[in-house]
């Protein structure tokens, strides 16, 4: 079962990756047009190892790029947070900063897992997030202390993306069991060190945490519309000449 | 003996593969390469990626191989992702090259990530340490951009992760 848990994860990364890869050609300066792709070959990269992971561990004949690209929409298991659509620059940060405030220190748990091939990709991912945190954490400070302009926006992305957090913390039943069988930090744990990485950058910022209603489901499958059209791009090559290689 | 000098032979082979992305490096001097061993007549080269998602691994996988079997080994790798690869791999004759090359090796030790703070960085053209960040990312996952307050050069940074 902990091939489950690990297609949740790749999921995660996946979704989010191809997020920022939208912005590719589209990033408002040449420095943020040539960041946002490297971040997301992290995410993909990341994606890339558990996939193939989940696939060994699954042993049903699947591949990473099966896993990837020929599942349906509700065998999705991704947070909803990572398929919100980019938004504006202040939305993407936020998303940005949200996932990397809880993936760097669940990775760096992770390097104590009892699965070696995640240990792997929880040395690299770790530091990677570490960047990530940086990046989008200086953006946020930047315009949430910046012009009326920009605090309006990020004030307004706060307000948009605050109530997919909850999700983060949530263990399915299957990642529930990798986290008692030692595989994968519990995501519970993690809440405090998320907690206080928001509340510095918040506070720098001139940001408020707001009360929110969460909304949840992406574990089960459950999306909003915006994956459906993520994923007729995504998975266009795949499902127009199924199997093409090159 | 002739096992011994295979092997040796294989790793020279091997260690000379030039980085494809800053080629003024191979992928010894970066610490990419992390050991070639004989294993039943075959050369295996265990290989480190640097990032995730470095677009260059399959590149390097397959240019060691090709150099392994040039050398007249048949050649293996395997794929290293623990311990995962850090910039205090990189050789000092590696960190000279680079800086030769114009890119600023990487500052300190790995590991300790601040939230908020940058290294100085030397600038690899005039050694002033009169220089500011541009962008967390260059050109490649693995550099930032940088520029220099003295001699007004813009330059590659190698981050330390």
């Amino acid at each position: 079962m902990a091939h489950l848990a690990l297609i949740e994860l790749a999921d995660d990364h996946l979704i989010l990756g191809h997020r920022l890869s939208e912005w590719c050609g589209h990033a408002p300066m040449l420095e943020e047009d040539l960041a946002l792709p490297n971040m997301a070959l992290d995410l993909i990269g990341t994606a890339r190892t558990l996939y193939d992971h989940a696939a060994t561990l699954e042993d049903a004949g699947r591949s990473e790029d099966d896993l990837a690209f020929l599942r349906v929409e509700r065998e999705y298991r991704n947070l909803l947070l990572v398929e919100r659509p980019n938004g504006d620059f202040a939305q993407t940060m936020l998303r940005q900063l949200y996932f990397a405030a809880f993936m760097a220190p669940f990775w760096h748990a992770a390097q104590d897992s009892s699965d070696e091939v995640v240990r792997g990709v929880a040395g690299k991912a770790s530091k990677e997030m570490a960047y990530h945190i940086r990046h989008a954490g200086e953006w946020v400070i930047r315009l949430g202390d910046g012009t009326e302009e920009s605090a309006e926006r990020m004030a307004e992305a706060v307000e948009e993306l605050h109530r997919f957090t909850d999700e983060l913390f949530e263990s399915s039943p299957e990642a529930e069991a990798t986290e008692t069988a030692g595989v994968l930090p519990s995501r519970d744990r993690i809440r405090a060190a998320w907690d206080a990485t928001i509340a510095e950058v918040f506070s720098q910022a001139a940001l408020e945490v707001p009360e929110v209603y969460p909304q949840t489901g992406g574990r089960a499958g459950l999306h909003g519309e915006c994956l459906g059209h993520l994923l007729a791009e995504m998975q266009y090559l795949q499902r127009a000449y199924p199997g093409a290689t090159w | 003996m002739v096992a011994v000098l295979d092997q040796a032979r294989a790793w020279d082979a091997a260690a000379a593969v030039p980085d494809p992305e800053v080629p003024c490096v191979t992928v010894a001097d970066l610490g990419i390469l992390r050991w070639v061993k004989l294993r039943n007549g075959v050369a295996v080269a265990g290989v480190s990626p640097t990032y995730s998602g470095c677009p260059a691994v399959l590149a390097i996988e397959m240019a060691i191989e090709a150099a392994l079997r040039e050398a007249g080994f048949d050649a293996e790798i395997e794929r290293l992702l623990s311990p995962p690869w850090t910039t205090d791999w990189i050789t000092d004759e590696g960190r000279e090259k680079l800086r030769a090359y114009g890119i600023a090796p990487p500052v300190g030790a790995a590991g300790k990530g601040a939230l908020f703070s940058d290294p100085v960085v030397p600038c690899p053209k005039c050694g002033s340490t009169s220089t500011e960040k541009l962008s967390e990312f260059g050109s490649t996952a693995c550099k930032a951009q940088y520029r220099c307050t003295a001699c007004a050069e813009p330059f590659d940074y190698f981050k330390c992760i």
